[in-house]
């Protein structure tokens, strides 16, 4: 008796000999030309981009300010001033203490933290995304369980099409993402959580974050 | 398993027409549907050339999914994952339920799946003791109504706003019956609170695909709510539910279709989340599931390969061509009668179940071409459900009344005097039988038609007749 994986094999395989398609070539990309900014135009286009989804940015000038940045964005929503980082060099670096309200923990979420501090691998200009990846210094829930979810995106990390967010992904992994090299999940986030289920209104904070903070830093991101 | 009710077509439309919260719940395609997805579509000049990539980009992984599947099964090996091929229904949820009973699990959290639906997962795993929860809102809200979805995108676009309260007050009895549920944003916070402990609970995550990407061995969820990725991130076990025709060969490639499909689907540039997942958590990720599991479902798809009916296989289920279709506007989704509702359903229903088993979907269309128009795949509907019509008139599926009409019109339409004659004939009559007025509030043997609106009456001389003068002048 053959297995279902044989006889589906077999069956693909008939249909692929005799299908019309089967010398189409893999079309090349039609990459949009909105995203092929720089400079000044890239940081605005992102910043539209992600507004139009319903996230919020600010813009600090160095990593030093990111700490009183995050303070201010919880004051100013009324938000308890308690954070889980991830534990990132770009996040657990910088400097907490100067911020004597902020109560701040490291590691994964377990569902009771209110606030997040991630760093992002990419923040796409395109659709004002951000590429985020689970890993060590990435828990996963942190992206997803918090209520609140702020995003810190260094200069160097805007980029403004998918394509270059994933080449930048590559690169981290030798040009090669094959093989379980890739991280078990990478994710596009634009905007907050949000469903339209409910006779079709619009609603932010579905089950994901109800709200999502960017922090833009005109620096390069820390080696 | 879901019964199909496909060939009750007609029976289910004329309740689905008198149903007022269902035609209230109908009005959003043309208030929200269409105009959003017109104004994304505007908004980026490339969209069109897009379209076109995606087709393309479709037709080849068709033309190559032998080897696209092994690369992808090899790929999700080498990540700690496994794959289970299963050629139908029953094998695939005998699958699932042997991988959750290696977890003893009690509860399984559900992001949304067609495939799901497809293979009627939810009541074989309630039947076998394992309570499946569903966490898509809308696939929540259907749920406790033991409905199930209407729309591929929305699943609960026919409930109103107030079915929802009175869903919730009569599901939700441990709180306060006095509760204000007014607001649509107190319904959704009820709902999450009510969700949040079921996802730290389950033992499994269900989701589906959207893609497999060959290279890496990853699925892709496209979601809204972020319920995917909390059902796949927190159990010890995720297992995906995909078919066979979501192969793409590279995450780029799949860069391409995600430009086309939010914003065919819901006029979004993107969704909120679409997440990649690659095999099971890692020696230092500090969350993630134990195990990953690819169930890749057949269920009669491989057969169409190399036929007309390929172009079908294209679909990546934005669901454009029901928001857009004037029959799908007027009796919603669950007149089509089981998992795919709409125009792609009407294509879909009779290849997966047996075209004498949804006799009547092929003709649930004017073939106003209106979805082929907004397809994001630009799958020719209009031509695959003429292909389908003639295939249930060869093997004489068509009902004997439709038979005679057609043989009837037939023989007219080969004998083009005979034509003239009689449309000439049948158009004055119709004219002096409309008296002044130009169209009929009732009329013998069309009152399928005239229950709902006049009929309008020839206006003057037959369209053969004009065309001659016209050329003649």
């Amino acid at each position: 008796m053959s297995s279902d994986r044989d006889r589906m094999l077999a069956t693909i395989r008939a249909g692929v000999s005799r299908s019309a398609t089967r010398d189409v070539p893999k079309p090349t990309p039609v990459i949009p030309k909105r995203g092929q900014v720089q400079g000044r135009a890239l940081v605005d286009l992102f910043r539209v981009q992600a507004e139009a989804a319903s996230a919020t940015v600010t813009e600090v000038a160095t990593a030093a300010d990111i700490p009183a940045a995050v303070a201010d964005y919880l004051r100013s929503r009324n938000l308890p001033p308690r954070l889980r980082l991830a534990p990132d060099a770009r996040i657990g670096n910088l400097d907490w203490k100067s911020q004597p309200m902020l109560e701040t923990s490291s590691g994964y979420s377990d569902g009771t933290d209110l606030a997040s501090v991630t760093p992002v691998l990419a923040g796409v200009a395109e659709t004002g995304t951000l590429v985020v990846h689970s890993g060590a210094a990435t828990p996963n829930t942190l992206h997803f369980l918090p209520e609140t979810h702020i995003a810190v995106v260094y200069r160097d990390e805007l980029v403004g099409t998918y394509e270059e967010a994933w080449a930048n992904l590559r690169a981290q992994h030798g040009g090669d993402l094959t093989d379980g090299a890739m991280p078990r999940t990478v994710s596009l986030v634009t905007g907050p959580s949000r469903s339209a289920d409910i006779g079709k209104i619009l609603l932010m904070g579905a089950h994901g974050p109800k709200r999502l903070h960017i922090v833009l830093v005109d620096a390069p991101r820390p080696a | 398993m879901l019964q199909p009710t496909s060939n009750d077509f007609v029976a289910n439309s004329t309740g689905a027409l008198a149903n007022e919260p269902l035609q209230e719940a109908l009005g959003v395609l043309r208030t929200q549907s269409i105009p959003n997805r017109a104004r994304a579509a505007a908004a980026l000049p490339e969209f069109e050339a897009l379209r076109d990539r995606a087709r393309d980009l479709k037709n080849h992984i068709l033309g190559h999914l032998d080897q696209y599947l092994l690369q992808f099964e090899e790929q999700v090996h080498k990540s700690g994952g496994h794959v289970h091929w299963c050629a139908d229904a029953e094998t695939a949820r005998k699958k699932v339920l042997e991988i959750c009973r290696t977890a003893n699990a009690r509860t399984v959290t559900k992001g949304k799946t067609m495939i799901g639906e497809e293979i009627g997962i939810n009541d074989y795993l309630a039947e076998n003791g394992i309570e499946p929860v569903e966490t898509d809102l809308g696939e929540y809200i259907i749920q406790l109504r033991h409905e199930t979805p209407s729309h591929i995108i929305g699943p609960a676009l026919h409930v109103t706003k107030k079915q929802v309260e009175e869903t919730f007050r009569k599901s939700h009895t441990d709180l306060d019956a006095g509760r204000s549920l007014e607001e649509p944003a107190a319904l959704m916070a009820e709902a999450r609170a009510k969700m949040r402990d079921r996802f730290l609970e389950a033992d499994v995550g269900i989701t589906g695909a959207n893609f497999l990407i060959a290279d890496t061995g990853s699925t892709v969820i496209v979601t809204n709510e972020g319920n995917g990725d909390l059902t796949q991130t927190l159990p010890k076990i995720h297992i995906v539910l995909a078919s066979i025709e979501k192969a793409v060969p590279t995450a780029e490639d799949a860069m391409t279709l995600l430009r086309v499909l939010p914003r065919s689907a819901t006029g979004q540039e993107l969704s909120v989340y679409v997440t990649f997942s690659t095999g099971p958590r890692r020696e230092t990720d500090p969350d993630g599931p134990k195990e990953f599991h690819v169930v890749l479902l057949d269920n009669g798809r491989s057969a169409y390969l190399g036929t007309p009916m390929q172009e079908m296989l294209r679909c990546i289920r934005c669901g454009a061509c029901m928001d857009h279709c004037p029959v799908y506007h007027a009796v919603g989704g669950h007149a089509y009668g089981w998992v795919y509702p709409g125009p792609i359903g009407a294509l879909l229903t009779p290849a997966l179940l047996g075209v004498e088993k949804a006799e009547p979907l092929p003709h649930a269309s004017t073939l106003c071409g209106r979805c082929e128009s907004v397809c994001p795949v630009r799958i020719p509907i209009p031509k695959l459900l003429r292909y389908w019509r003639e295939e249930e008139f060869s093997r004489a599926i068509t009902p004997s009344v439709q038979r005679s009409g057609l043989g009837f019109w037939a023989f007219f339409a080969k004998h083009p005097r005979l034509y003239r004659i009689g449309a000439r004939w049948a158009s004055r009559v119709l004219r002096w039988k409309a008296g002044g007025k130009g169209r009929f509030r009732s009329l013998p043997l069309a009152g399928g038609w005239t229950t709902h609106r006049d009929l309008p009456a020839p206006q003057g001389r037959t369209f053969q007749d004009q065309w001659r003068d016209r050329k003649a002048s």
